[in-house]
């Protein structure tokens, strides 16, 4: 049997939140194409996603992407059983491309359209894994980039995820953004952070985990914060240009990326032990980060902790992923979503279908 | 038969025949609610149309100037259902329609002479301008170079001989008219408008000049 004959509904998945044109194309379970535009050069001089070029590199990349998936695929557009797109959470003009042409492309083929909670996509994307795992449930998940830091619970893909916490500020990937622009190195933050950090010592300098405090625990147990180790790492480095010293790059890189890894995994881990749920699912880009995923390998082992990671290519925003939840609705006999509904940014993680 | 999408100002979906004129048309003028509606003009277009998908020979796609967040819904849905049924994109300027509506019946495009200043809303204060020295001797409008782009009291200063135009300000932009200029341009053998939106601004970002300091 070969992959596009697999059983399960044929669905085309669109993905536009951030700065990734992501189309996807699953059938069930199985991965047939992951296409991936990113705008993220364009982004680079201005060390950040810049949301109106996102959504105009979306315009552009569109039709190609989702030629280029059929393609990889071996379908024809027309075979598809359902198209799926992401509503939300996400850059509102950049999420207004997508759902616009989804919307349109759901209409000319006359196929049902299934609006896609991004997030949720986040943690669907582990059901695609080929190496015959199963995405076990319930499970806390972590979803790390530079656009979101959430902290979840999910007991069921379809009908029942929990938002434990978030990031009260900036993203995780965002602070790596942030923090790499001011020693200097290009933008994304995340692997230049990672190159600098090469032989550097992490218990160089210990900056502060943001909301570990007992005062904070209470209100933002599962919460993050990220702009206040920013300005730490800022205050440090100035101090240290200021008395004419030589600033440690890599003991910075090393400390900085640790403070980060660490408040992530241990929030993550405390969720998995105060919950009774001995399994954590690892999301998002950031996830690419070698240090992140070492010490959650390390802290899980430790706990008896289950730690899932898929595929680097699919924890990274994509277009299968959201093919992927839109599959599963479909699996457990939920409508389609109609042609009504909105990009709405704020989407919360409850709204699993748009 | 043409399916036509416009999102340069409010929303406006339109199935259009150059025979029979425009026979359904949805359209809305709010601004801001572009993605949640165009899904379902176009559905009730097609099917008050009565019109099959594959009768269609193509969809026009207005270009703009407009505002970049609602402008670009309606282009990604245009390609987005082009490339579902199959069929071509044509791309028409979103003024030249507004034109082409004002010099005569969409119906029974009508000769002119007179000069006329298209004016719409590019938000942030500013206005979108497309200047006409009237229509060819088939209706169709002739703009005097490209779209502009500037704050209300510049216009007399940014429109060359200003005052030999009339103005007219619109606030929406209707897709049968496209449609039928679309229809029009295609018979006479006139050029489509570019494969690339009429944003007319550059994205509002600055380079800054590095990190603040914090202490
Ligand atoms: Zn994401």
């Amino acid at each position: 049997m070969s992959d596009a004959q697999a059983p399960g509904p044929l669905v085309l998945g669109i993905e536009t939140s951030c700065d990734e044109t992501g189309i996807g194309i699953v059938r069930g379970t199985t991965l047939l194409a992951n296409v991936i535009s990113s705008s993220m050069d364009e982004h680079a001089r201005y060390g950040g996603v810049v949301p109106e070029i996102a959504a105009r590199a979306h315009l552009d990349a569109l039709e190609p992407a989702i030629t280029a998936a059929v393609a990889e695929a071996g379908i024809h557009l027309t075979d598809v059983d359902a198209i799926a797109v992401t509503s939300g959470p996400g850059l509102a003009g950049a999420l207004m491309v997508g759902v616009g042409a989804a919307k349109a492309l759901a209409v000319a083929l006359d196929k049902p359209l299934y609006a896609v909670n991004h997030l949720v996509g986040h943690v669907g994307a582990d059901v695609l894994r080929d190496d015959g795992t199963e995405l076990e449930l319930p499970t806390v998940a972590l979803l790390v980039s530079g656009g979101h830091t959430s902290l979840l619970l999910v007991r069921d893909l379809v009908t029942d995820v929990e938002l434990l916490g978030e990031t009260i500020d900036d993203a995780a990937g965002e602070a790596f953004d942030k923090v790499a622009r001011l020693l200097g190195l290009p933008y994304p933050g995340g692997p230049e952070i990672d190159r600098a950090a090469v032989g550097g010592d992490p218990g160089a300098i210990r900056f502060p985990r943001g909301l570990s405090h007992q005062k904070d625990m209470a209100a933002h147990r599962y919460d993050f914060s990220f702009s206040g180790l920013k300005t730490a790492v800022a205050r440090w480095v100035e101090q240290k240009r200021d008395s004419g010293d030589e600033v440690p790059l890599a003991d910075v890189a090393a400390s900085f990326r640790e403070a980060v890894a660490d408040i992530l995994i241990t929030k993550a881990v405390a969720a998995c032990r105060d919950l009774g749920v001995p399994r954590l699912l690892l999301g998002g880009g950031v996830v690419a980060n070698a240090r992140v995923r070492q010490l959650a390998q390390e802290r899980c082992d430790a706990e008896g902790i289950a730690l899932r990671i898929p595929p680097l290519s699919l924890c990274t925003d994509n277009g299968a992923m959201i093919a992927a939840i839109a599959s599963q609705l479909i699996a457990a006999g939920h409508p389609p979503s109609g042609l009504a509904f909105s990009a709405d940014s704020t989407l919360p993680v409850t709204t699993i279908q748009g | 038969m043409l399916l036509a999408i416009d999102t340069s100002a409010g929303t406006s979906v339109a199935v259009v025949d150059r025979d029979r004129g425009i026979i359904a048309e949805r359209a809305s003028a709010d601004t801001r609610g572009h993605a949640e509606i165009i899904g379902t003009y176009i559905d009730e277009c097609l099917r008050e149309s009565g019109v099959a998908i594959a009768a269609l020979s193509g969809v026009v796609a207005g270009m703009g100037p407009g505002p970049f967040t609602g402008l670009r819904v309606g282009i990604a849905a245009a390609r987005a259902f082009a490339l579902g049924a199959g069929k071509p994109v044509v791309r028409v300027v979103s003024h030249d329609a507004i034109a082409f509506a004002e010099y005569g019946s969409v119906q029974r495009p009508a000769s002119s002479t007179e000069p006329l200043l298209v004016v719409t809303d590019a938000r942030r204060r500013e206005v979108y301008w497309s200047a006409y020295e009237g229509t060819d001797a088939a209706g169709l409008p002739q703009r005097v170079g490209p779209a502009g782009l500037c704050v209300p009291a510049d216009l007399e200063r940014a429109v060359p001989d200003y005052s030999r135009y009339r103005r007219l300000d619109a606030s929406t932009v209707s897709a049968g008219a496209m449609g039928m200029l679309a229809e029009a341009l295609f018979v006479a053998g006139e050029p489509f408008a570019d494969a690339q939106p009429l944003y007319l601004r550059s994205p509002d970002v600055t380079v800054s000049a590095g990190p603040k300091r914090v202490s």
